[in-house]
Formats: structure tokens, sequence, C-alpha cells
């Protein structure tokens, strides 16, 4: 490649000319940060840089970390490389990082999704020469559907079950989707209650200002039975634990993009699964993608050798980047796929 | 089709068999005889003749959805299911229609009579009026293999509840060969004792594997023991001066061993034996490898009918003089079934199965233990008294199997599964050594729990040193202890054996790679057991 702008490295994305990377894997001097899920935001690194709406939770996550931060568009001048973060859309603080060096300009996407979730920055199209994407989803068989229509159903699901005495026990990522879960339901229905990794967020995102509404923190001596047909929101590793046998008789359910396969849905053994993703569906990337108007596109994290044979039958010049996100999330569940 | 799709997604949202039980039932009062008798032809096996082929369904799918056949034939391992991908992958319908299940059934049958353009402009009608789920049961339709978390045995238990029959007796009703097109749900289902099909197996009674120490049984002397035989268990069905050979999966083997056409000579009608069919060399049946080239062919040979006969070696009599003997003690019947068959000439094709000395629960572990050399895969225990049951019931038969045999085989390559295990990587390649390369033997797909399944994909994604399309070449590290019931010599294999049930024992992180057994290790086993 003529001009590289990044470079990939076993450390992860490299930006030669600014000397920093991207969301590396292994212990570097500079870190830029796309977003706080521990498969991106990893401590050891030296300093991280990252958006001033990701800084808190990464500081919760990471502990004391030395985190320097932009807003959204503002253009740092790193080395010989010119750099932004947009919103990504995945979750609050998300973004995808712009660099530019010598008037060629690429795009790392870190992960996104381009509707609007209720919560999170709006997704923001960057025109770029090169798009480094996610494509966690990159098949034709995930098509979202309509982020309200989801919500009848979820709160559907939970009014019944709140109708028949029963609790509503949700699983889900305690960074991001727990938040956008909340955003959707009908906090009318009943008491919402909150495993300590979702309310440990909330209250981070609570103190910068995001909106939620109020949950109670399940804590040992919490009487569930005082909360009757409460929706509980855990980590999806909580459901079927001895943590969740506190709330008596109940429904359970995932919120996963995954839950759009029957066979994943059953594999799990929950009541329901909802449709509910914070990665672009097939439909979103192609969007994306266009949208940058990049010809060079470097597929990571998912599908990534049939998205790229794909995107060459549409005319880009694409390859499978390998990278280690999805992988080692701490939570269990990326490691099966469920990054949710 | 909307109160099928219905029933199909209270069934889908629950893992509670007494709930998908309700629904059904609940199914089954209200839903007209048509579909009831359908539904239940579905969940018991039966389907409508395929109308189109699935590459046909494959094309026109990724036709009407805009993208390359390619790309949907990557979607369906990663999904799979064809129906559910077929289904994800169209676009949404453009109207709405709710026609019962038995049109849609009606409809597909009627494809038959149709060129492939009329075929096609009809499926892709039924596509754009069906909503996602109504469109993942018509593929289903299609496609066949009905499995949607629904056992024949569930099935019938709903179908007792909403029409206030015995099971058992209702289970009796649904086996045999009929068809939605040869009967009636009123005749299926309510008719007062309809003629019985003369063809109509008795619903299997089924053994429990025993897991514990055989003393915990009780006094020997209440039992009996057989050799648990390594064929496939049939009954042979004499009535009206014909015959039938059923499998226990329900399926109709007459044709396929013509040997039993002469039992009709020596036996008179309204008999019903049940035994395991094997393939008999003249004192011991072949290894099973034998059987499974009769089992494979709908017509067979004269080479292979001679080669590889097949007999019944009979261990129960249900029917004697049109009488079911299903309720009386196990010793009854078989009395009833020597004295029956001990006049049969030496070659006739049914054999008594005859019951092992049994003193002691010591001296049987030790026949036990010489089950292989007699080729067998270990005893059956049953209790002198018991009535023959209908399906896997505890406590009156039991399956008393050898340990597996087992080898040290390191993994080389991984695959995802599919179903409920999309996305995991579950399907292993597994290799000996042979000097210092690694041969690959066998694959296994099960034996893990998903939380080492979840270990090992992560450290699959890792360490892929090559992918072959959806098969990746992973580092050699991991030791897995590989548990199979036999071995065989098999040219098509490039180690030259084959195995039969393996599956992944025990996941050896305390054994090094090079500890493995060997391509050696193998030879000596088929020495031994093959």
């Amino acid at each position: 490649m003529l001009n590289n702008v990044l470079s990939f490295t076993d450390r992860g994305i490299y930006c030669p000319a600014g000397d920093f990377y991207i969301d590396p894997w292994r212990p570097v001097n500079r870190a830029l940060i796309t977003h706080g899920h521990a498969d991106h935001a990893r401590p050891g690194h030296r300093s991280y840089l990252c958006t001033d709406a990701c800084a808190p939770v990464m500081r919760h996550r990471l502990g004391d970390i030395s985190v320097e931060t932009v807003k959204y568009g503002e253009v740092r001048k790193i080395g010989d490389a010119l750099v932004s973060f947009h919103p990504a859309g995945h979750l609050p603080g998300s973004a995808q990082i712009r660099v530019e060096v010598a008037g060629e300009i690429w795009v790392a996407s870190g992960d996104y999704k381009i509707v609007a979730d209720g919560i999170s920055e709006a997704f923001e199209p960057v025109k770029c020469h090169s798009f480094i994407t996610e494509c966690t989803f990159g098949l034709p068989v995930f098509k979202w559907d309509d982020q309200a229509e989801v919500a009848r159903d979820l709160n559907a699901w939970w009014a019944q079950n709140a109708a028949q005495g029963k609790s509503s026990i949700l699983g889900a990522y305690s960074l991001g989707k727990a938040q956008r879960l909340l955003a959707m339901v009908d906090p009318q229905i009943a008491p919402i209650l909150t495993h300590g990794a979702v309310e440990n967020t909330n209250a981070v995102l609570r103190q910068q200002g995001y909106s939620l509404p109020d949950t109670i923190h399940v804590t040992p001596n919490l009487n569930a039975k005082q909360h009757p047909g409460a929706l509980v929101i855990a980590p999806p590793s909580a459901l079927g634990s001895q943590w969740a046998r506190r709330f008596g008789p109940s429904s359970t359910a995932f919120a996963s993009g995954w839950m759009r396969l029957r066979g994943v849905r059953r594999r799990r053994a929950a009541d329901r699964g909802f449709v509910i993703s914070d990665h672009a569906d097939w439909d979103g990337l192609m969007q994306a993608i266009k949208q940058t108007g990049a010809e060079n596109i470097y597929a990571t994290h998912g599908y990534t050798d049939i998205f790229a044979r794909w995107l060459n039958t549409q005319g880009y010049n694409a390859q499978v980047l390998k990278t280690e996100f999805g992988t080692d999330e701490d939570d269990t569940e990326t490691a099966i796929g469920d990054a949710a | 089709m909307k109160d099928f799709a219905a029933l199909f997604t209270a069934i889908d949202q629950t893992t509670k068999t007494s709930l998908k039980t309700k629904a059904l039932a609940e199914f089954f009062r209200t839903a007209s005889d048509d579909d009831k008798l359908w539904t239940i032809a579905l969940f018991s096996g039966r389907r409508p003749k395929r109308a189109v082929t699935t590459t046909q369904l494959r094309e026109w799918a990724a036709e009407v959805g805009g993208i390359p056949l390619w790309l949907l034939e990557e979607s369906y391992p990663i999904v799979g299911d064809l129906a559910e991908t077929i289904a994800l992958t169209l676009p949404p319908p453009n109207r709405i229609s709710d026609l019962s299940l038995t049109h849609w059934i009606t409809e597909l049958k009627s494809l038959a009579a149709l060129d492939i353009d009329a075929r096609k402009a009809r499926i892709l009608d039924a596509w754009d009026q069906l909503d996602p789920t109504e469109r993942f049961l018509f593929n289903k339709l299609i496609t066949g293999g009905f499995r949607i978390g629904v056992s024949q045995k569930l099935m019938t238990r709903a179908l007792a509840q909403a029409t206030n029959q015995e099971e058992a007796s209702l289970a009796h009703r649904l086996m045999g060969g009929w068809t939605p097109e040869t009967t009636s749900y009123h005749a299926l289902i309510e008719a007062d004792d309809a003629e019985a099909d003369e063809s109509r197996p008795y619903p299997f009674y089924l053994a429990y594997q025993l897991e514990d120490d055989p003393v915990a049984l009780g006094e020997p002397d209440t039992w009996q023991a057989e050799w648990k035989w390594d064929g496939i268990r049939g009954q042979v069905i004499l009535r009206n001066g014909t015959h039938h050979v059923w499998s226990r999966g329900e399926e109709l083997m007459t044709d396929r061993f013509p040997e039993f056409a002469r039992l009709t000579d020596f036996l008179s009608d309204g008999i019903v034996l049940d035994g395991e069919i094997v393939a008999w060399d003249g004192t011991q049946p072949f290894p099973f490898n034998t059987l499974q080239a009769r089992i494979g062919r709908k017509t067979v040979p004269k080479k292979l009918l001679k080669d590889a006969p097949v007999i019944l070696l009979a261990y129960d009599l249900l029917e004697h003089e049109g009488q079911d003997l299903r309720n009386l003690p196990l010793q009854d019947r078989r009395a009833r079934m020597d004295a029956l068959l001990q006049d049969l000439p030496e070659d006739a094709p049914v054999k008594v199965a005859p019951p092992l000395p049994l003193d002691t629960w010591e001296t049987l572990a030790h026949t036990r233990a010489t089950a292989r050399d007699n080729r067998a895969e270990g005893l059956m225990l049953k209790r002198k008294d018991s009535p023959y049951l209908a399906g896997r019931k505890k406590g009156d038969w039991w399956k008393w199997k050898l340990d597996p045999l087992t080898v040290d085989a390191v993994m080389i390559y991984a695959q995802q599964g599919h179903g409920r295990r999309a996305n995991l990587f579950t399907d292993f390649t597994f290799a000996v050594w042979d000097g210092n390369d690694l041969v690959p033997f066998t694959k296994a797909y099960s034996g893990l729990t998903d939380e080492e399944f979840r270990k090992i994909t992560a450290w699959v994604r890792k360490n892929t040193q090559q992918r072959f399309g959806p098969v990746r070449q992973v580092t050699p590290h991991h030791v897995f202890e590989i548990a199979f019931e036999g071995i065989h010599a098999s040219p098509r294999h490039k180690s030259g054996i084959a195995l039969r049930f393996p599956r992944m024992s025990r996941w050896r992180h305390d054994k090094p790679l090079q500890e493995a057994n060997t391509l050696d290790d193998l030879k000596d086993l088929l020495e031994t057991y093959g």
C-alpha cells in the first residue's frame, strides 16, 4: 500500500505517522479507544485517548489509567496524523476514529450501529478512502426489526409476566445493552431491578447526564417479594444462577442480535429471545459502507471471509483483517459470539 | 396457518414440557379435524411428499432475497436450518393471508402436477403472503424432518389430554403405516377400535442405561439377563397371511429384509415378535458394519443377500393367536415364545435369543466382560414379572453396556456446529501419531459441556492456522479422550480405520501433545476388537 495511514500489527491497528494504536490488544504507549467494551478497551496501556463521553466508563472499568479526552468532531494533531472521533451509535460514548495523513483518510469503525437507540449519540457517516468495518452480523439473515416493535413485544412480555405474578429476568450486557433496554421499556409496568454490574454502569452514565428511568439495585438483603412483577436486568451469566433464584417464579429472556437465530435461542434455554443488537444488521452495514464512499474495506470481527467476498462482488476492494476483537470479553458471552 | 404458527411460537418459547403439552392440547381441542390430523402426522414423522427440491428452494429464495446463491449457501451452516435460512433471507411479505395448515399442505401436494415454472410461481406467491414464522413452517413442510422440539411422545400425551383417552392406547393407534391421505382424524383417533391396521406394530418398550451397580436391582433370581446385541431393534408381524417388519424408528423395512417372507411358512397368523435384527454368519452375528450395508439398500442384490443374511434374534412375544400379550409377565411371554419357536428349522430367519445364566451379580459381571467376544454391546436386564410397557420407562428393563473403548487423540481441525450449536466450534477432527505425523482418524461432535465448548471456541478463534471454507486447521495442542463402541477397517479413511459412535469423553488437560495415542495403538485395537 502506497500510503499506509494505518497498518496491522500483532498488537493492533497502528498509525506509523502518529505512533499510536487503535484499540490495541497488547500493551502500548499510546492507545486510541473507540469504546469501553473489554475487547476494545484493554488494561495496561501507558496512555489512553477517547471521547469525553467514553472516559468515565473506562476509568470505572480500568481503574487508575492515564486518559486524555476529546469531543466528538474535535481534530487533534498527533505526529503527522490528524485524528478525530465521530459517533458510532454502538453505546453511549462510542466512536469511530478518523485518521488523516497527507490527505489520505482512514476510518476505524470500532463497533457500530446506524439506527438510533434512544440513548447513544447517533451514528455519523464519515467520508474516507479506507474503512475498517466490523461485521459481527455480516450475513443477509441478520436483519433487525424496528426498535419500537421490539419494545412493544418486550413490554408485552413483562406486563404479562407481571399480571401472572412472575418476575421478568432479562439477560443483557451491563454496558450499553442494559441502558438501551432501560430506555426502551415502560417503567409504568412495575419496578425495575438491576444486578450490581448493571447498576454500577448506570451510576456512571447517570452522573454524565444520560437519562435513565429509576432502578433498584439488587443487594444481598433486598427482599424480592416487595417488588412483585419486577423487571430484572442482569448480565447473561447471572441467569440460571443462584443469584437469580431470589426472584421466585419468573420468566427469562435474552436481548441480543443472536436471538434472530432459533438455534442460538434454544441453546440459551431462555423463555424468550428479543432481537436487539448494538451492532449494525446486514442492511445497516451495507448502508454505512456505502456512505463512507470508501473504496478499500477491511472487514474484522464476525463473518469476515464471507462479508469480504460479498463486498468484492459489489465493486469494493475488500480484505479480511484478523483482530482479537470479540474474542476475549471478560464476560464469557463474547467467547461464543454473543457480542450482543 | 396463523393458529399453527401461534402453536409453534408457544412451543418454541418455552423449555418446559408441561407448557408445550398444554399448548398442543389446546390446539387439539380447537383446530379443525384436518389440521389436527396433519399436526399428528407431522409430529409423528410423516410429511407431505416433497414437491420441490431444496436446491430449487435455495435458488428461488436467493433470487427473491436479492443475494447471490453462494451467500445463501454460506449463511445456511451458520443458521443451521435451511427452512429458517430462507425465511430469514426473504424480504417482508406484500400481503397477509390466513389460510389453514391443511390448505398449504394441499397446495404443496398439488404442485406435483405442475411444471417447474408454475411450481416456482406458486411457492413465491406463498412466501409473499406469509409472515416470517409462517414461512419458516411452510418451508419446513417442504424440506422435511419436522423437528421443532415436540417428540411423538409429547404429542401423544397432549392428544390424550385433549381427547380424554389413554396415552398408551393412543400411542398404539398412531403406530403403523397410515398417512393423512389414507385415514381421517375420526378413523384414526375417535372411531371405536377401528379395524386394526394389519401392519400396525406395538410401541417399543425401551430400556434405560444402568448407571449403578446391578446389586441395587435386588435378588438376581427375579431378573433375566440377555446379550445386548448390536443390530437394529425390530418387530416382525404376521397377520392375515402376510408379514411386516418394523424398525424401532418406526420405519417399515419389510422389503429390505426379504428373508422374513419365509416365516409365513413356519408360523401361523396373529404373531408379533420383538427382537434384534442382525446379520448372521451361521453361528453368531456379523459386526454391525456388515448389517449397515443391508440397512442402506432398499432393494437387495443377490450377492449381498448371500454374504450378509439377516435373522431376528427374538426376545419377546407381544401378540399370539391375535391376542395382545403385553400385560402378561415377561416370563410367561417368554415361555410361550420358546414353545412357539422351538420347532423351527435350523435355517429359519428367527432364532430365540437365549437368556444368560444369572446366579449372582458378580458372575454376571464376568459374563458382561466377554460381551465383545460374543458380538454384543453388553447385557440387557429385564424383570421377570414385568409387563411390556410403551416407550422409555424406568424400573423393569435396563441396558448394562460395556465401558466404551478409548484413545487419546489430538484435535487438528474444527468446524462450527449447526442449529442449537451454530456459532460454537463443536465439530472436531482428531488425529493420532504416525511417527512424527498426525494422521486424522475420526470426527467427534459430542461429549463436552456447553462451558467446555465455549472455551474451546475461544481457543480455536485464536489458534487458527488455515481455513478451508468452514473448516479451520488449528495448532495441534489439545488432547481429548475419544470414547467409541466399536472399530473396524475402512479403506475410505486415510487412517484405514473407522469408529462406531465416537465422542469426546474427556478433555485431557493433563496430557501433553506427545503422549497422545499412535496409529499402531489403533491397529492393535482393530486387531483385538475389529
